[in-house]
């Protein structure tokens, strides 16, 4: 394991923890602007619905992962990013200023989600979260003016400064900047009081707030920041599938953001990326291995949900930390090599302890 | 007048739905503190386990009704010993999000079951669109017979669950789990025991409801999405809370209905969320909920 012997402030704050990982993110970084003389161009659109949907699930992760309030209706979030960017970017307004107004109107979303979130929390809170995601579905059906209704609506061409981003590579490379610039912010956040505050309430609200913490302030913002993220990705959503409905944005889409995010590993910015990355190439594998299965199982349209459900089960019972859990794991196991013990991750267990008085 | 005692009459046989998959969240919340999200996805499989017993197999009704039940009561003790029992003391997130997991597999692999598929069945019940009129035929108020053997049913349902908590000695065994896990386990209750049993109880509860509402929106893949209704029920009723349970279905039920009716279209799929989420800023315990504050 590595040991880092800080002896300057710096060192305490900054985003490598030692030269080692400044080398393998620099790698990681070489392979992504070279990403697209790499790929297929197929490849590439993948990787892109990647980025995305990583922007949507760092914002869920800012919020159950961090803040420890669990959302059952982030789609929605995601629809008001798509549906601003739709609307304003049909009536001129330049990406540079719709992509901030949809983060913000999808922030402003976020902060009526929260306030219920003010007075109620746990599963009380899941369950206001479940109840707006329906509702800003039925409202994205009824306002047919804006959003076109169920028939859908057509999202224009994607041009900056007169260049063309409506091309794959481009359009590539904007949502790969956006989304380093997303990570880069939440992991600033998180050194910052704010994102101590929010990891804080996770662990314990009761002594959170006995830390002086406003409680309802910072859930508030934890809620406002996750959906203006989710927001962005919406925006960019909008521009990658060109035409959006209703039913892209339902319950399924919420849970699916779920699943990705505590596949990825809860409470860890990596399981962001690593959550819809591993969805991403799993649902290639099961495409690709239909044809070699017989079609009795390959054909089915049940095969996805019921693989998927299979891994998040697993998942939950056997790694809670999800993938990013499991590769820190082989990490330890290798950096120590002989010395790894079974218990080393072992998860602390407690009896239930009741939040009812009586 | 009669047009609106029509309405109430429907939505509450809906509400009984409601208020049966609610009391299925209530036993396992009041047992374990968790909420089960498969909740709807248990009663969609009630309901194809009944459509196979009585197509396939060509069983009589009353035979097939109790053998689902019995099956389903089974599952549900499965499911918790399965895969439940080793999240025990786990935080409640992963509860959600096994049960989440759960529902999902549920639906895949249930359009992937020869027969059961994608497509939607109906239920061949021996009541089916039978309608009985109250107060002369032709102008009183008219209730088909679907929607009575709901209500029936729900009230003779509650009531047994009822006398089974107040004077059974297993029932008291549950209500002591519920409220402190550790002080029943000293008095010598089997508390695994006793939760693996509460997850059968509620999960034949569900299967009631699949079986009540199956002849009415037919069986298919998706019909657990009813199961997310529930929720607005259990909360408006104040979760934990079994009389609560009834109330809170009835009352989503009757708005639901209401709201259909004299309500721009798209609002009768949305009134039950609006209802709660006015509920949870108003009183968030709910009509009949305990009070909710944490002991440090």
């Amino acid at each position: 394991m590595h040991f880092i012997f800080k002896t300057r402030y710096e060192q305490d704050i900054s985003l490598f923890k030692h030269s080692g990982q400044r080398f393998w993110y620099a790698a990681l970084a070489v392979a992504a602007v070279a990403a697209p003389w790499l790929l297929s161009e197929y490849t590439l659109s993948q990787v892109t619905f990647i980025g995305i949907y990583a922007i949507v699930c760092l914002g869920l992760m800012l919020l159950a992962g961090f803040t420890g309030q669990v959302s059952l209706g982030h789609a929605g979030f995601l629809a008001m990013g798509a549906y601003t960017e739709a609307y304003l970017q049909a009536n001129g307004w330049p990406f540079v200023m719709s992509l901030p107004m949809s983060a913000l109107v999808a922030g402003i979303t976020g902060i009526m989600i929260g306030l219920p979130a003010l007075r109620v929390k746990g599963m009380y809170l899941s369950i206001a979260t479940l109840a707006f995601g329906f509702i800003l579905e039925q409202v994205v059906v009824s306002a047919e003016g804006i959003t076109g209704g169920n028939a859908g609506r057509q999202v224009g061409k994607l041009t900056i400064a007169g260049i063309d981003f409506d091309d794959g590579t481009n359009f590539y490379y904007l949502v790969t900047v956006i989304a380093v610039l997303c990570v880069l912010g939440v992991l600033n956040l998180l050194r910052s009081p704010t994102g101590r505050a929010f990891v804080a309430i996770r662990d314990s609200e009761v002594s959170a707030q006995s830390m002086g913490i406003n409680l309802a302030h910072y859930k508030t913002v934890a809620f406002a920041l996750s959906a203006a993220l989710a927001g962005i990705a919406g925006a960019l959503y909008a521009h990658k599938i060109r035409i959006i409905t209703p039913d892209q944005f339902g319950f399924l889409q919420s849970i699916e953001l779920l699943m990705m995010v505590v596949i990825g590993g809860l409470g860890s910015i990596q399981g962001a990326i690593f959550g819809p990355a591993f969805w991403f190439l799993v649902q290639q594998l099961i495409v690709t291995g239909k044809d070699w299965l017989p079609p009795a199982l390959g054909q089915q349209t049940g095969l996805q949900p019921t693989i998927f459900g299979i891994i998040l089960i697993a998942i939950v019972l056997f790694e809670p930390m999800g993938l990013y859990g499991r590769w820190l794991k082989f990490r330890t196991f290798l950096e120590i090599f002989p010395f790894y013990r079974k218990g080393m991750f072992k998860r602390q267990k407690s009896y239930m302890k009741s939040e009812r008085m009586k | 007048m009669l047009q609106l005692l029509q309405l109430i009459v429907s939505g509450a046989a809906i509400g009984c739905i409601y208020a049966l998959i609610a009391l299925g969240f209530v036993l396992i919340y009041k047992a374990t503190e968790t909420v089960n999200f498969a909740q709807g996805d248990l009663m969609m499989i009630a309901g194809f386990l009944g459509l196979t017993a009585m197509t396939v197999a060509g069983l009589p009704f009353w035979l097939a009704f109790l053998l689902t039940i019995v099956a389903m009561a089974l599952l549900g003790m499965g499911t918790e010993r399965l895969v439940l029992r080793p999240l025990l003391g786990q935080p409640a997130f992963t509860f959600v999000m096994m049960t989440i997991g759960l529902g999902y597999l549920a639906r895949g692999l249930v359009t992937m079951i020869p027969y059961w598929g994608t497509e939607t069945h109906s239920l061949p019940v021996p009541y089916k669109d039978e309608v009985i009129w109250f107060g002369g035929e032709g102008k009183g108020l008219v209730v088909s017979v679907e929607h009575l053997v709901i209500i029936l049913a729900t009230v003779v349902l509650v009531a047994l669950l009822y006398l089974f908590f107040r004077y059974t000695r297993l029932g008291i065994a549950m209500q002591a789990t519920s409220q402190n896990q550790l002080a029943a386990f000293y008095m010598g209750i089997p508390v695994r025991r006793v939760n693996m049993l509460i997850w059968g109880l509620s999960s034949a509860i569900c299967g009631v409801a699949g079986l009540l509402l199956a002849p009415i929106t037919f069986v298919h893949a998706n019909m657990g999405f009813v199961g997310l209704k529930a929720f607005p029920a259990a909360v408006v009723g104040g979760f934990g809370s079994i009389p609560g349970a009834l109330v809170g279905g009835l009352i989503i039920g009757i708005v639901e209905s209401l709201a259909g009716f004299y309500l721009p279209e798209g609002f009768k799929d949305i009134a039950a969320y609006v209802v709660v989420l006015v509920m949870l800023v108003v009183k968030p315990n709910g009509l009949f909920g305990d009070n909710l504050t944490k002991k440090v």
